[in-house]
């Protein structure tokens, strides 16, 4: 398990390093003078060349490059050009309503995927079977920029049930939730669903039965636990798309999270922000990709390196 | 649903599609451009069956023309990912070593971010266009296409058919376009027809986010964001555009569905 840790920690470094040069490179590609597309081609001399002392766009690209990873080593983003105040501060106070609603998406998903999988491979070829197939094609086509005003019409605005928008209380998250869990949701049935059938017809599921063990008890020891970790794998996969997903679900449904923030970092051509935002969500993205592995290992120990 | 079935009918949607986008200036009732104020936000009528926006324009006609952009951002996006994707992949399988390592590197890198989030970042940076949503969208989606053919080439390339092509004295080049690449057609199909959705809806998101096709080129993405504002008032801003896009991705999944179930040797 140790050395198994160790390999996976060795390949996580030049990946993360790789996305965190990437990031560093964007706000270099801006077309023309990064400053005036900041400021504005109207702003003042003495505040263009001020901004470029305060970014170090007046140093070579090597030393950017080398206090960018210095700043970063010591938790340092940048300061943010319209809120004055540093990256790391706002988005650490943005990040537990994304990572709210990310999770709550994805419990979400996971409950739907389970009972309608469960259900549908239980009964294949009937009813319940093909709905959730249509409910996984549907899942899949609809893209949450459309569904989240179509929920907030119906749902808030028609009947009245749940709040339009903003952070609050449970029923405040049930919204957002759905509309960025569907996708993960419809996944996950597809994948579970095929685990589930495939997994049936396995040799140890016809003895497990064979012992005369109860349904239940194939099912949940025998069944679910073996079609686990393509759901695993899937999951973690879904949780990085569910972090770049807020980008649009936190926009339509005025989340304060850092999905909002960075479209709202865009839109005032924020760039340390915009940049520390994107370094944050990608990040994320690859560690949980990183935990993934582990837990890979921890629920299959057959998993190893082949060399 | 056999998946016959399911492939007629994604086609059947998808012809339907391309028609509209090929004959957009033929049936649409009126320019989608053209702005008339005294009628904004009308929700139905014999002259706007779709309604109007709140500067007047035909939704019906923007929802038509919106086909085009749509269409044109797919194909690009997919022709273009799948160009590079197949080189880099092919050199990548083929010759293994350093290029293998360097290029699968790189791909690690660029599959560390969450696709949308790296076009989001490039478009915000290099400002909105229908060039640099083509080119943001193509930065990830090469690489899919890239390890897709590299694994399978690396799986073919110890194949009896191989070694006697080489025994013929066949050039890599020869080997890689005339032996190897026509093995890799039918997961290449799949791929790509899936890949056409995903380039829609992130052009869709991206227009949304105000970082797609500039206004007032009509794009569906765009007009959904548009539609927001207007949510109470004019929920069809919103419901017409929305359904063209979801019944296009719905198209290419059934598509992509069912070419999967008859091409994917997995499934046989």
């Amino acid at each position: 398990m140790k050395r198994y840790f160790i390999h996976r920690l060795l390949l996580l470094l030049p990946t993360l390093l790789g996305a965190i040069t990437l990031v560093f490179v964007l706000i270099h590609l801006i077309p023309g003078d990064p400053v005036d597309v900041m400021l504005g081609e109207t702003a003042g001399a003495a505040d263009k060349a001020e901004l470029r002392r305060s970014l170090g766009f007046d140093q070579p690209l090597a030393t950017q490059y080398r206090s960018f990873l210095v700043n970063l080593a010591f938790g340092n983003l940048g300061r943010s050009l319209y809120e004055q105040t540093s990256v790391a501060t706002i988005i650490s106070a943005r990040l537990p309503a994304t990572m709210q609603l990310a999770l709550c998406a994805m419990l979400m998903a996971v409950l739907i995927s389970f009972l309608l999988a469960t259900m549908a491979a239980k009964r294949r070829g009937g009813w319940i079977d093909r709905s959730a197939l249509v409910f996984s094609l549907l899942g899949l086509s609809l893209p949450n920029f459309w569904l989240g005003p179509l929920l907030m019409i119906l749902f808030s605005i028609q009947l009245g049930w749940l709040p339009v928008s903003g952070r609050g209380g449970l029923s405040h998250v049930v919204l957002p939730a759905f509309t960025l869990g569907l996708g993960m949701a419809a996944i996950l049935t597809r994948i579970l669903r095929a685990s589930l059938l495939h997994v049936s017809r396995e040799d140890y599921v016809q003895t497990a039965r064979a012992k005369g063990l109860s349904e239940r008890q194939v099912w949940l020891k025998h069944m679910l636990r073996n079609a686990l970790l393509s759901v695993i794998t899937i999951m973690s996969l879904q949780f990085g798309s569910l972090l770049a997903g807020s980008l649009i679900t936190e926009t339509i449904f005025s989340w304060p999270g850092i999905g909002r923030l960075t479209v709202q970092a865009i839109q005032t051509r924020d760039y340390p922000l915009v940049q520390g935002c994107i370094l944050v969500i990608a990040a994320s993205y690859v560690l949980i990709n990183f935990l993934t592995d582990i837990l890979y290992k921890i629920v299959d120990p057959r998993i190893t390196y082949a060399k | 649903m056999p998946s016959k079935l399911w492939l007629r009918a994604g086609i059947a949607l998808l012809v339907l599609l391309a028609l509209s986008a090929l004959f957009a200036p033929l049936l649409a009732p009126h320019d989608p451009f053209s702005q008339n104020l005294d009628e904004d936000l009308v929700s139905y009528s014999v002259e706007h069956p779709f309604g109007t926006d709140k500067l007047g324009r035909d939704i019906l006609s923007r929802t038509i023309y919106g086909a085009r952009i749509s269409l044109l951002v797919g194909c690009a996006t997919v022709a273009l990912s799948l160009v590079f994707g197949i080189a880099l992949g092919s050199l990548s399988g083929y010759f293994g070593g350093w290029v293998d390592q360097s290029l699968m590197r790189l791909v690690d890198i660029l599959m560390a971010f969450p696709g949308i989030l790296l076009a989001i970042a490039f478009t915000a940076v290099l400002g909105p266009g229908l060039d640099h949503v083509v080119l943001a969208l193509c930065l990830i989606g090469w690489t899919g296409y890239a390890r897709l053919v590299r694994g399978e080439i690396l799986a073919l390339r110890e194949r009896e058919f191989i070694h006697a092509a080489r025994a013929l004295g066949c050039r890599p080049r020869r080997i890689i376009i005339r032996h190897l690449l026509p093995n890799l057609l039918p997961p290449l199909l799949i791929q790509a027809t899936f890949g056409l959705a995903a380039a829609i809806v992130a052009e869709g998101s991206l227009s949304f986010l105000g970082l797609g096709v500039a206004p007032p080129t009509p794009s569906w993405g765009s007009m959904l964001n548009d539609g927001r504002q207007f949510l109470l008032v004019a929920p069809q801003l919103t419901t017409y555009p929305g359904l063209a896009l979801a019944l296009t991705v719905v198209a290419l999944n059934l598509v992509g569905d069912a070419l999967q179930d008859r091409l994917d040797a997995r499934n046989r």
